[in-house]
């Protein structure tokens, strides 16, 4: 379909995005990485306009322009804490373009390999588009972080797969007859509600690797376009994605403590929602801002856990200077951060690293860990589920096995929260109520604020 | 070989690869991995293009450009982001700011 100079600079392309994933696999080499790729999928986007003999150039150069120019300021204007949003929501749109694709193809489509690949790719997309969607719902807050479960859930999601394929069948029957359109639209319809429930289930804090497998999905889909299409460019990066996506989600998941298939299905067994509801009105120690400072100033090492609600409150600064103030004291102050603190895998690392915050104070959670039995005090600004000792004590909780920071091994421990209300995986803390623990209720910001001030004049 | 077959080898062998090429990956590095690994399938603008270019009927047309929108958004806001969240790590780089921390850490534990 091209001559040899095109698949050639694709041959380029596929090496660029294999590089591309290597690089952005070590912390020195990921900047530079993340060109490489950038620069693949140039020269690729340049090449099809070479190559190929194509009509309706102006239309598809301006629909170019607009795509990049929204893009651009997309992630240019969202805050940093809305990252996962955006990641979310750039994978949906990828599916749906594969998708699309793969619609206008399935006419057209002349093996029954390529058929078959067709409707692969127009189920897994909108799967993809609609999960995207769910989840970008989930992170945004727009609708409940819980696993959303209900009566007969799992009969549902069987019967609509069932559906699913069933339309795929009829499809692949009709096709070339142009009722095959007929057909793509209820295969269309049906995988957007395979796609919905298929996340709605997964809680909160298990979202980003839900994400991530979808993102695996969409690497899967364009491979099959690239062969509907004949087309080794895309059937290269999107196999490299589907793959090396799934290995990224299994080493997310693992890094959580749990498996694939208890986040996805968890719910559906109706294990992962059985949360302690008994507590609430048991008595909490509060306390004011001085006797925070008090607290802190005269620790000699202290630990800081910072959570979403630090980045919510847009607290980064504020925590950083806290910091500064308390090493001037002579305490010693070190950031233990939770591999998922945030709302994914190294968010908060970035959030912190945008504050000005150095490297050398951020400690990974193992070697925080091993400090704690030597700490004071541990600040805890707005994180839940990760402190939450349920995760080792209770195995009926849905955050049983995952990894946390063992604040409880620290002599003190400090809370700054908004409310009782428990975290985003929606378990109550039993730290909470612990006799060495003190919370400060109130927004982070406003809270870290009035410790400063306390401080100042300690 | 045919075109089936050769496609089919070069999916396989692609497999490999992206099963090798991210082993050992710190958890720091995981949301930039997948944000790039995101921007890469945006390269399905290649095939948008390809379909929209050859599109015969106003449908076609109409879904086409509406592929390479939502592929380009993909493609470009895929690596910016990208780039804006890597381009944190390497301010943080500074030379430690305390020289007495390691003393700290080798305190008897109470």
């Amino acid at each position: 379909m091209s001559g040899n100079g095109g698949d050639l600079a694709y041959l380029v392309a596929a090496a660029c995005f294999i590089i591309a994933l290597k690089g952005l696999s070590g912390p020195r080499t990921a900047r530079a990485g993340n060109l490489v790729g950038a620069v693949g999928a140039l020269l690729a986007v340049v090449v099809v306009f070479v190559v190929e003999d194509l009509d309706h150039l102006g239309l598809i150069a301006a629909t170019i322009v607009i795509g990049a120019v929204a893009g651009v300021v997309a992630s240019r204007r969202v805050a940093m804490t809305a990252m996962p949003e955006l990641v979310a929501a750039f994978n949906g749109v990828g599916g749906g373009a594969a998708a699309l694709v793969a619609l206008i193809e399935l006419r057209d489509a002349g093996s029954a390999s390529t058929l078959l690949a067709a409707l692969f790719t127009v189920v897994v997309g909108c799967v993809s588009v609609a999960g995207s969607v769910v989840t970008f719902l989930k992170l945004n807050e727009l609708m409940t972080g819980r696993p959303v479960t209900f009566p007969g859930g799992p009969v549902l999601f069987g019967a609509v797969v069932l559906a699913d394929l069933g339309a795929c069948v009829w499809a692949y029957q009709v096709q070339p007859d142009p009722s095959v359109m007929l057909a793509a639209a209820f295969v269309v319809l049906l995988s957007l509600a395979v796609g919905v429930l298929f996340v709605l289930p997964v809680g909160g804090a298990d979202v980003p690797i839900a994400i991530s497998l979808l993102n695996a999905f969409t690497g899967l889909t364009v491979a099959a376009s690239g062969y509907v299409l004949g087309n080794t460019l895309l059937l290269v990066a999107g196999t490299l994605v589907g793959a090396s996506g799934t290995i990224l989600t299994r080493m997310m998941a693992a890094a959580m403590g749990r498996s694939v298939a208890s986040i996805l299905f968890g719910a559906f067994q109706g294990g992962s929602t059985a949360g302690s509801q008994e507590v609430s009105d048991r008595p909490v120690r509060s306390a004011g801002a001085e006797d925070v400072a008090i607290l802190l100033g005269f620790a000699r090492k202290v630990v800081i856990v910072p959570g979403y609600g630090l980045a919510v409150a847009q607290a980064q600064h504020t925590i950083h200077e806290l910091v500064d103030m308390l090493q001037k004291r002579g305490v010693h102050v070190v950031y233990g951060i939770h591999p998922v603190a945030g709302r994914m895998p190294g968010h908060m690392n970035v959030l912190l690293a945008e504050a000005g915050v150095p490297y050398e104070q951020l400690m990974e959670m193992d070697d925080a860990n091993s400090e704690m039995s030597s700490t004071d005090v541990v600040l805890v600004v707005g994180a839940n589920d990760v402190v939450n000792p349920a995760a080792k004590t209770s195995p009926g909780s849905p955050i049983y096995g995952m990894p946390i920071l063992t604040v409880d091994d620290a002599r003190a421990v400090v809370f700054l929260k908004r409310s009782m209300r428990p975290g985003f995986a929606g378990i109550e803390n039993e730290l909470l109520y612990d006799p060495k623990t003190t919370l400060l209720f109130g927004d982070a910001k406003d809270s870290l604020t009035k410790v400063l001030q306390s401080l100042k004049v300690l | 070989m045919s075109e089936g077959m050769a496609l089919l080898t070069v999916f396989v062998l692609a497999v490999f690869v992206g099963f090798e090429v991210i082993a050992k990956v710190s958890t720091v590095l995981h949301t930039p991995l997948m944000s790039g690994a995101n921007a890469i399938h945006g390269v399905i603008l290649v095939g948008a293009i390809i379909v929209t270019g050859h599109a015969t009927g106003t449908v076609d047309l109409g879904l086409g450009l509406l592929a390479i929108l939502l592929a380009t958004l993909n493609l470009v806001g895929g690596f910016v982001v990208t780039d804006r969240m890597l381009e944190m790590f390497g301010r943080g780089r500074k030379p430690p700011p305390r020289a007495d921390a390691d003393d700290d850490r080798s305190a008897p534990r109470a």
